[in-house]
This record gives C-alpha cells, structure tokens and sequence, in this order.
C-alpha cells in the first residue's frame, strides 16, 4: 500500500491514482480481526460456524452473538464488527418482512442477499458513512435448492459451496476444500467444521471461545435453527481430542 | 345544462362502469378466463365491444369489474410493480404473487376504489390457478371465480355444472354457457363474449358474437 500516507486513503469516495479505494480495503481488514467464520454447503442443507472469542473472562456465555436468524428460513453468521452486523441482520429482517408483505410468501434467499449486498455497497460510496467492518455468511434453503452466500463490506456478492473468512481465513478454506461437498450431509458438516474451527483457533493469543453454528436442513426441516448444543459440544471435543493428539504424535517425531 | 339537471343525460358525466360478467376457471392444464363486453355510463352503453381481460405478464391475466378508470390503474400499476419484480427473481412469476399484488393495493385502498378483479393464468410452479379479489381487498383462491353484476345469476349454473380436472374445450364451453346466461339477465352485461385460454404452451384469445352466442331455450 504505497499510497498510505498520502491522503488517498482518507476518504471513501475518493479512488487512488492506482484506482484503489482504501477505505473499502481497511473495511475488509476489520474483519480479519475477528474470529473465523466457516459455511459449508451439503446436499441436505448448509452449515455455518463461528469462533466468538471470549473479550472477557466473565462474560456471561451466549452473549455477543454472532449468528442470527432473519427468516424462517435463512439464518445469517457475522464475522467482523458485530454492532455493524447487526445492522445487518437488522436489514435483511426488514427486506424479508416487506417482501412478504408485498409477495405474500417468504424471499428466497437469492433475493434477500442481492438487496442485502446492495444496501452494503451503499456505504462505500459516501464520504459521510462508513462502511461496514463485517462480513456477512447467509444460509438459506427454498425452492432452489441450500444456498450458502457471502457479503463483504465492499457490497461483493458470491455464492459458494463452501467459504471462510476472518482472522484464519486462508487456513480454514484450506481445510475445506478437503471436503467432499457434494456427499457432505449438514450433520457430517457439523464434525467437520467444527473441527476446521478448532484447528485454525490460536490458543496462544485466544484462550477461551465458544463454538455458535446455525443450520437450514432437512433434519431442521428446512428452517435456520441453532444447531444443538450437544452436537456441536460434540463435535468440539471430538476435534479438540484429535487435535491434542496429533500434537503429541507431533512432538514424539520431533524427540 | 337544464336538460342535464333534469337528469336526462347522466351518462355525458357518470363514470364508466364495467357492469359486468366476468369468470374464470381451472381446467386440467391451464385456464380459461372469460368476460362479456359491455360498459356503460348509467344506462348508456359507452362501448359495446371492450376488453375487460386484461394482460399483466405473459402467462398471467386479469378480468376487471367494477370502475373502468380504478380497474385499468390497478392493473397498470400491478403490471407494472410484477414486471419487475421478475427482473429482480430473474423467472416468471407466479400467479399467487400477481395475485396477491392485486389485493394488497385493493386493500390499501378500499375507501377509495370501486374494483372486483380476477386474476388468473400459468406458472410453472403450481400449474394453471384462479385468485378472486373481492371489493373489500380480501383474495380468494378457487377452482373457479365468477364476479361483477352478471354474476349473481349464474352461481346456480356455475355450481352444479363446474367439474374438476375438465378438458380444454369442455372448460372453454362452461365459461361461454355461463356467460351467455349472465349476459342475457343482466342488463349491464352484453355484446360479445372474449375468452382467453392459458397454458404451459401458450395464450390464445378468442371472442364468440351474434349466433355463435349459445341461446338456450330460446332455440338460437
């Protein structure tokens, strides 16, 4: 970024002589700074994960939530600033609410990111807004089908099979292109990424984090609902277990 | 404007109204909407060949009755909201959308319309569907609807001779049967009867006048 410091970066309506818009990018940064978010989509469903990493030693558990629940059924995971991702949230519930009151049926789910990305976008085009420092995993399940999407804070929109972002970004897509997507049932996926999440967690820098996942399956029947908490306390030890292991297959190679 | 006071020639200031009989129904692949085609101003006829079935996509349709001026805004207005909100599904959209369009701007503004609408057509999703959209904004999904003034004399034609699952051409007979019934009680309904057939292949208009006007026992 050698144009930093020259005053391009400043605003967010203003593009770089390289033709960049810096805000935009440190927007992105913010969300890498956050806990990782993984989404995963199977043939029965989609799954998406979250590491929220305690601030605090006495927060109480189940605050600060990262997942949320717009439509019966499309459920949205925040990675990034989460009072931005609320509002968010808060966006996608007031379109799937107008929609139905226009439509008479519920938005499907290609609908409610499509205006969702374009409401995003909106607040990187004006010096007096800021944009949002999240990044925004929706599941949804409707007539077409799972559908896992991505909203970032430049407005981009894309679909995946299967996406991470956050702190362990680059790690974590790694892991899930191991995956085999297409034979994955959702609870197969719970394992799975629980496990994604598990091995990319940094302990040495954050200690203590809880594990939130949301699905839209057949077994939820078709509806964006908390995974169970034993299923993924679950599927948590099982990873933490494999891991503490291959740590110590790890060091014996190493004596 | 004496003459006027004297309440002889109403129909120079009244409003248009579609005095009407108009129907449509389910068949087995699609449906057939069907309508008379009259409208007047009080007692005069202001044209005797409308078309009260109006188009808002393709493949959906709608049959207005009630005020002239209301029934063409709202279906403009519907005609207009539907198309795009099919640019932003990027597909045609579904009969229950377009109808239930319908009755959110009827509801919105019932003190200040006069408007019975049926809307019907083809979506791919759910197949050929009849919405009814009453006066007071409420929406009805039936097999088949009959609606404006002309109606009211043929519910007992309509209720004991309507089948379930019938063919193209028998559905296509009940609507022309039943609207030359309406259209021979009914003193605001008449003229020709129009009557447009949708299905997953297409939409084809026809209109029936003068002798091919089923006449009953009449013998014509």
């Amino acid at each position: 970024m050698t144009s930093i410091g020259t005053g391009y970066d400043l605003s967010s309506s203003t593009f770089s002589p390289e033709g960049r818009v810096f805000q935009t990018e440190y927007a992105m940064k913010s969300v890498e700074n956050s806990g990782t978010a993984v989404g995963a989509r199977c043939s029965d469903g989609v799954v998406i994960a979250v590491e929220k990493v305690y601030h605090s030693r006495m927060m109480m558990k189940g605050s600060l939530r990262r997942v949320h629940f717009v439509e019966k059924h499309i459920g949205v995971g925040i990675a990034g600033l989460l009072p931005d991702g609320r509002q968010m949230v808060s966006k996608c519930r007031e379109e799937a609410t107008q929609y139905r009151e226009v439509y008479g049926e519920p938005v499907p789910g290609r609908v409610l990111v499509d205006r969702l990305a374009r409401f995003t976008h909106l607040y990187t085009l004006y010096w007096h807004v800021r944009s949002f420092g999240c990044s925004a995993l929706v599941a949804a399940y409707d007539a077409e089908g799972p559908q896992l999407y991505m909203v970032e804070p430049s407005g981009m929109l894309m679909r995946y099979n299967a996406c991470a972002t956050g702190k362990a970004k680059q790690q974590a897509k790694t892991e899930l292109e191991k995956l085999k997507l297409g034979e994955l049932t959702c609870r197969e996926a719970v394992t799975e990424l629980a496990k994604t999440i598990v091995n990319v967690h940094d302990s040495t820098k954050d200690k203590l984090y809880e594990l939130e996942m949301l699905w839209v399956c057949e077994e939820s029947g078709r509806t964006a609902q908390f995974v169970p908490q034993e299923l993924i306390d679950e599927a948590r030890k099982a990873a933490e277990d494999e891991k503490d292991r291959e740590d110590d297959d790890d060091d014996m190679d190493d004596a | 404007m004496d003459v006027m006071e004297a309440g002889g020639m109403d129909w120079m200031q009244n409003e248009h109204m579609l005095g009407t009989s108009i129907m449509a129904v389910v068949y087995d692949g699609g449906v057939v909407l069907g309508a008379d085609s009259r409208t007047t101003t009080g007692s005069y006829i202001a044209n005797r060949v409308s078309d009260k079935i109006s188009p808002i996509t393709e493949k959906i349709f709608c049959c207005r009755s009630g005020s002239a001026a209301d029934t063409q805004a709202i279906s403009d207005y519907v005609r207009y909201y539907i198309s795009m909100h099919s640019l932003e599904i990027g597909e045609e959209p579904k009969v229950a959308t377009v109808g239930k369009m319908f009755r959110l701007i009827c509801y919105r503004n019932k003190a200040n319309l006069l408007a019975g609408i049926i809307c019907a057509g083809y979506d791919k999703h759910d197949g050929g569907q009849v919405y009814n959209i009453t006066l007071g904004g409420s929406i009805l999904k039936q097999p088949f609807a009959i609606s404006g003034s002309g109606s009211s004399y043929i519910y007992g034609f309509c209720d004991s001779n309507f089948k379930e699952g019938m063919g193209r051409d028998e559905a296509e007979q009940f609507v022309i049967r039943a609207l030359a019934l309406a259209m021979s009680r009914d003193g605001s309904s008449g003229g020709v009867i129009r009557t447009v057939t949708i299905n997953e292949s297409g939409v084809d208009r026809k209109y029936y006048s003068g002798k091919d006007i089923p006449g009953f026992y009449e013998g014509w």
